[in-house]
């Protein structure tokens, strides 16, 4: 299937979604002007993608700083990591976050205690 | 005799040192608007050599309030929940703690909604915080502006500090509803 890249912006994160190399990541800045019409190409990519997925996907998010319409957005994509992995795959998510950013650290966690998947909680500098 | 405008604008200027302001702006509140103050305040921050922790703070409580004022920025006298046609902004600075200020309109039957939801995120403490933006996040929808209801809740836990607010009645069915959020400079 082909792989969904956009180039991040000051407003919007970077993606990756490439299942050829096996590289699942968003990173970046995230406070679009209207998150569902950003994201919702990202969900829609995931569905078709899970539908026959690698035997491990690994997805790394490296976001140095998300709004709060947009934390909802990224449960939305973990609980879709979730969904897939509860179907049998082998799923594990990546949190890299900026070393001195307790917050984005906190956020981790957080979504860790939401979902039942394996992180990663990984320290970056910026 | 009457002052001058200048007179007026030197005024308003001194009001504005007095008060530590250091942005101010009345009006209608877009996404490029945003992106510009939350820029140019990042950039003061920086100058300023303002620690990594109190600049992202600052930016994110700036973002949210802007949204906050944009996504419900309505003609006066529409039924949405949170809205106006305009609102003020204000972010300034003193030696111990940032605060942003809005104001925009509310009418008159959502006020108290809008209240008691305040009156509530104030009286929890972090843990109750948490367990609060978990659950509105797991189970709140996005209304179709985008707005997960997630705001407020984020900047009470985020900063530790609670949030100002005060509801003026400006017409019989409207009330101008007033916010501040501060954000301690040691951290």
């Amino acid at each position: 299937m082909d792989a969904l890249m956009l180039k991040g912006t000051e407003d919007t994160p970077g993606v990756i979604l490439d299942a050829g190399k096996g590289v699942f990541e968003i990173s970046g800045r995230s406070l679009p002007e209207d998150v569902l019409s950003f994201f919702n190409p990202v969900l829609t990519w995931l569905d078709s993608y899970f539908k026959s997925p690698l035997p491990k996907t690994e997805f790394s998010f490296k976001l140095s700083y998300f709004n709060t319409a947009s934390s909802k957005l990224i449960l939305d994509i973990l609980m879709r990591l979730e969904d897939c992995k509860n179907a049998g795959n082998n799923v594990t998510v990546r949190w890299h976050y900026p070393e001195d950013d307790e917050d984005m650290k906190d956020a981790g966690v957080e979504y860790s205690e939401i979902v039942a998947l394996d992180f990663e909680h990984l320290p970056y500098k910026e | 005799m009457e002052k001058s405008f200048l007179e007026f604008a030197y005024e308003f200027y001194q009001t504005m040192k007095e008060h530590k302001i250091t942005l101010v702006y009345e009006g209608e509140v877009t996404h490029q608007l945003t992106k510009a103050f939350t820029s140019l305040t990042e950039s003061n921050m920086s100058k300023e050599e303002e620690s990594g922790a109190v600049q992202k703070k600052v930016f994110h409580v700036m973002v949210e309030c802007l949204q906050n004022i944009s996504k419900h920025a309505d003609d006066f006298g529409s039924n949405d929940y949170l809205y106006s046609g305009k609102g003020i902004f204000i972010v300034s600075k003193d030696e111990n703690e940032y605060a942003v200020t809005t104001g925009n309109a509310v009418d008159n039957d959502k006020m108290p909604i809008l209240k008691n939801m305040l009156d509530h995120i104030n009286s929890l403490d972090k843990e109750a915080l948490n367990e609060l933006y978990k659950k509105q996040m797991k189970e709140g929808l996005l209304s179709d502006k985008g707005g997960a209801g997630l705001g407020f809740i984020d900047i009470v836990r985020k900063t530790g500090n609670k949030l100002d607010f005060h509801f003026l009645p400006i017409a019989n069915n409207l009330y101008f509803f007033m916010l501040t959020s501060k954000i301690s400079r040691n951290q």
